[in-house]
């Protein structure tokens, strides 16, 4: 399993090796310039030092040929850059045309969703995708302008309400690849997670699977009365559990939330009494996030947490 | 213009001399002292900001206030000190340059100053109406509109602006004008200072770029408070609209506030290397250069928003383009410190390190024009290093050049050398040191503009060195207010000409009497003062 880390210079896919691979020439060109331009002053610095005693200087007042020269060097390292830039283009972002799309990423105020055309899943927060595919995202808004990105696995894309935008990845190694709303979109913008969940095509296909089931209601005990409450209680009116009345499409789609690693779009980590914590008073762990605090007693957080986790 | 426009202002002593005067000198220095003073107040809510993330996960700000914080510290040093201290250099020197006795418009400039007050001063006032703006110095829609930002935050920010803008389109005409039709004698456009032209090509600038923000925050107010929509996707707008006119602005934006920054480089090195400008045609032409191209660049600050390879191609190679004369100018500056006899007073050390600063910053802008390369780092990090290095290590450092240089014409007294050498070195290690590791940052996946992030090594550790940095930074800044005080009080008499400048402001007492000369040296070169010494006149620019 890869260490947890969101450097770009730790590229796991093509498009993001590719860009990589650009940057190490830019950083390179920018190298040879900076240095130039460094050894240059302080030559000069050192060199052309007023000296005691001396006159005024040669007042040299230019010579158009040396200055051209030095317009057109750079010119020329430039537009090798651009060549590059379009070689890389190519490989990050190739034509989408008419193929449809491996993933509908839908960013909200501050989780995002994810739906698979082809098998009708429907998930929040944490994108489960297959080893070695190429796959097209579809990113998409549902309020504000939101940005897509996984350092990791390549270019970032914004999600713009009224546009659908796209992006090729193509994770090369299993592990969870991290990454981040990368666009302001308000008050917790910082606390908008990305986790991409990459396994081999088998354990994708389990999970697919698994992510249709219908999970079972509790007959009893307390995730029975939990399941009564998040019926009850409001909770159904912003979030959909599938075989149950709750339908919501406010916030993250539940059903299967006990799978998820973490919660609130990777504010904490999933368990039982994170959840209730969570359930009781969202705003103590998410100021601004817009699920309200619902008033709840401990034990009702609980039951409710209780039946959530049961939700596999 | 009647001769008696400049002096009305002294019909007046005291305060209310101030607050009537259409003197150039005066309201440039009001303008520069204002500019100062919201530059502190920026500051001050910079180093709350590198509080909150000295640590991962630190509650030390609310979400909530960190937001409107960095809004207000960008608003505020674009708008409220970047663009005014320019403005305000610009309308001091400009007549004084040129031997004029004030600007075309004295009156006019006086409007321009006094908008650009209230506006600064109401953008403030939002924190005691109802909360501060939210959504960051761009202000991208459909954030900032009345679903998403309720409090009304934004309309202060919208309202200031447009008040301000209004001011700094005047003062664009103004300037202009005044180059035009008011230089002295014998002082043709190929013989102005370069930081004349600087400012020239600014001020149509100032006249070309304001006018899309001013409609877009226009469009903005009404969508806010007449419930129109032009940005809002839902009912037929578009967010996508606001980033345009904004960016049609704002790129523009960024050369208005380096321009007069390269011409005060223009006039120290060569000053301070005691030699004539190397290349002024190509200085000159590059400047103009840039103002044009400085319009066809902005939508590298969208590169991220899925608009299609071949229009986005178009506008990297336009922006690779404003790399070249932008080069230009680094090595004609550098040309003219070889061969020379540099002296190293305060001025020409932050001159110097602009140079290598400044470098840094046009590099990693064009790191951005490649369009992958700003796929991964646009919206992190590396773009707060690359403004900073910009802005900051350009603009601010050549801001502090400027200071030391005409500080002496201003006051009539000299900054002292010795504390100077103690701000210049420490504010080089403290803003190096805030903003170098930020490239790292932005590598390593943190995105702007996050109040917080994961307590996931290195990030904790390269926060705590920018913010201990940072507190140096503002150290720095401090020993120069000390040493503005203790200057003008105690400073050493500076007399008219304490640097052997060779440019016509350096030919009147310091600082300029009303209506600035006495006589105005003949005009035969590109450096009077220089042709005054020098007997046969062979200076550049001679006819």
């Amino acid at each position: 399993m890869r260490p947890l880390n969101t450097s770009v210079f730790d590229p796991n896919s093509p498009q993001a090796r590719a860009i990589d691979h650009l940057f190490y020439v830019d950083l390179a060109i920018a190298a040879v310039i900076f240095l130039t331009v460094a050894g240059l002053v302080f030559y000069a610095v050192w060199k052309f030092r007023q000296r005691p005693g001396a006159g005024e200087p040669f007042q040299d007042e230019g010579n158009p040929r040396l200055e051209t020269l030095w317009t057109l060097i750079p010119a020329g390292i430039l537009l090798v850059l651009l060549v590059l830039t379009g070689r890389t283009m190519a490989i990050v972002e190739p034509l989408v045309g008419s193929h449809p799309p491996d993933v509908v990423v839908v960013a909200h105020q501050w989780w995002w969703e994810y739906h698979y055309p082809a098998s009708g899943v429907v998930t929040a927060n944490e994108m489960h995708m297959p080893e070695g595919e190429k796959w097209l995202l579809a990113i998409e808004s549902a309020d504000v302008i939101h940005d897509f990105w996984v350092p990791d696995l390549g270019a970032k894309v914004d999600a713009i309400p009224g546009r659908r935008n796209y992006l090729w990845i193509q994770p090369l190694r299993d592990g969870v690849y991290l990454g981040t709303c990368a666009e302001y979109c308000g008050a917790e913008h910082a606390l908008m997670g990305i986790r991409v969940i990459v396994g081999s095509v088998a354990s994708f296909a389990t999970w697919t699977a698994s992510q249709l089931l219908e999970p079972a209601t509790p007959a009893s005990g307390e995730a029975a009365e939990g399941a009564r409450l998040f019926q009850t209680s409001t909770c159904q009116d912003c979030h959909r559990i599938a075989g149950t009345a709750a339908s919501g499409l406010v916030g993250p789609d539940l059903t299967h939330v006990a799978d998820r690693q973490t919660l609130g779009a990777g504010v904490l980590t999933n368990n039982v009494a994170n959840l209730a914590e969570w359930v009781r008073d969202p705003q103590r762990f998410k100021p601004g996030c817009h699920m309200p605090n619902m008033r709840l007693t401990d034990a009702d957080a609980r039951a409710i947490a209780v039946y959530l986790e049961g939700l596999k | 213009m009647s001769p008696g426009n400049s002096a009305a202002g002294a019909a007046y002593h005291g305060l209310l001399g101030w607050i009537t005067t259409i003197d150039h000198k005066r309201i440039g220095l009001m303008y520069i002292v204002s500019a100062f003073a919201f530059l502190l107040v920026g500051l001050i809510e910079a180093i709350l900001m590198r509080i909150q993330l000295m640590q991962p996960l630190k509650h030390f700000l609310s979400p909530a206030a960190y937001n409107q914080i960095f809004t207000m510290h960008g608003t505020t040093m674009v708008f409220l000190m970047a663009m005014p201290l320019l403005f305000g250099l610009s309308v001091y020197l400009v007549p004084l340059m040129i031997g004029a006795r004030d600007m075309a418009f004295p009156r006019l400039n006086a409007l321009s100053y006094w908008l650009y007050l209230f506006g600064a001063l109401m953008l403030y006032f939002s924190f005691v109406a109802g909360g501060a703006p939210a959504a960051g110095w761009f202000s991208y829609a459909p954030l900032t509109e009345k679903s998403y930002s309720f409090s009304p935050g934004i309309d202060y920010w919208a309202l200031s602006l447009l008040v301000m803008g209004a001011g700094s389109v005047a003062t664009g005409i103004n300037l202009i004008v005044t180059i035009l039709k008011l230089r002295t004698p014998g002082m043709s456009l190929r013989r102005v200072p370069l930081f004349v032209w600087m400012v020239f090509v600014n001020a149509f600038l100032v006249i070309v770029a304001l006018p899309p923000l001013n409609a877009a925050l226009v469009m903005i107010l009404i969508d806010r408070q007449l419930n129109a929509h032009f940005f809002l996707p839902a009912q037929g707008g578009s967010a996508l609209l606001w980033q345009n006119y904004f960016w049609l602005f704002g790129h523009p934006e960024v050369y208005i506030l380096v321009l007069p920054a390269f011409g005060v480089i223009s006039e120290v090195i060569p000053v301070f290397s005691r030699k004539v400008i190397y290349g002024y045609g190509f200085m000159a032409a590059s400047t103009v250069a840039i103002g044009f191209l400085s319009v066809g660049v902005w939508m590298h600050h969208m590169f991220a928003t899925g608009l299609g390879s071949g229009i986005l191609y178009v506008f990297a190679a336009s922006s690779m383009l404003i790399a070249v004369p932008t080069g230009i100018k680094i090595w004609n500056w550098i040309a003219t410190m070889w061969g020379g006899a540099i002296r190293f007073n305060v001025a020409m050390l932050f001159a110097t390190a602009f140079l290598l600063q400044f470098t840094i910053g046009g590099l990693s802008g064009v790191t951005f024009a490649a369009i992958p390369l700003d796929w991964q780092l646009t919206d992190s990090y590396f773009v707060v290093a690359h403004i900073h290095y910009v802005l900051f290590g350009g603009t601010l450092f050549a801001m502090f050049a400027a200071a030391y240089y005409w500080f002496p014409k201003m006051t009539g007294r000299l900054l002292s050398e010795r504390i100077g050498r103690f701000h210049f070195w420490s504010l080089v290690i403290g803003f190096n040191g805030t903003f170098l590791v930020m490239h790292l940052l932005g590598v390593l996946g943190m995105p702007r503009r996050a109040f917080t992030y994961p307590d996931r090594p290195p990030l904790g550790a390269l926060q705590f060195f920018s913010s201990l940095s940072a507190f140096l930074l503002a150290f720095a800044i401090l020993v120069f207010v000390w040493n503005v005080i203790v200057s003008v009080r105690r400073g050493a008499p500076a007399g008219g000409n304490p640097w052997g400048g060779w440019t016509l402001e350096w030919a009147t007492p310091s600082p300029p009497p009303p209506e600035n000369f006495d006589e105005v040296p003949p005009v035969r070169g590109r450096r009077p003062l220089w042709d005054l010494v020098h007997a046969e006149p062979g200076g550049p620019g001679d006819d």
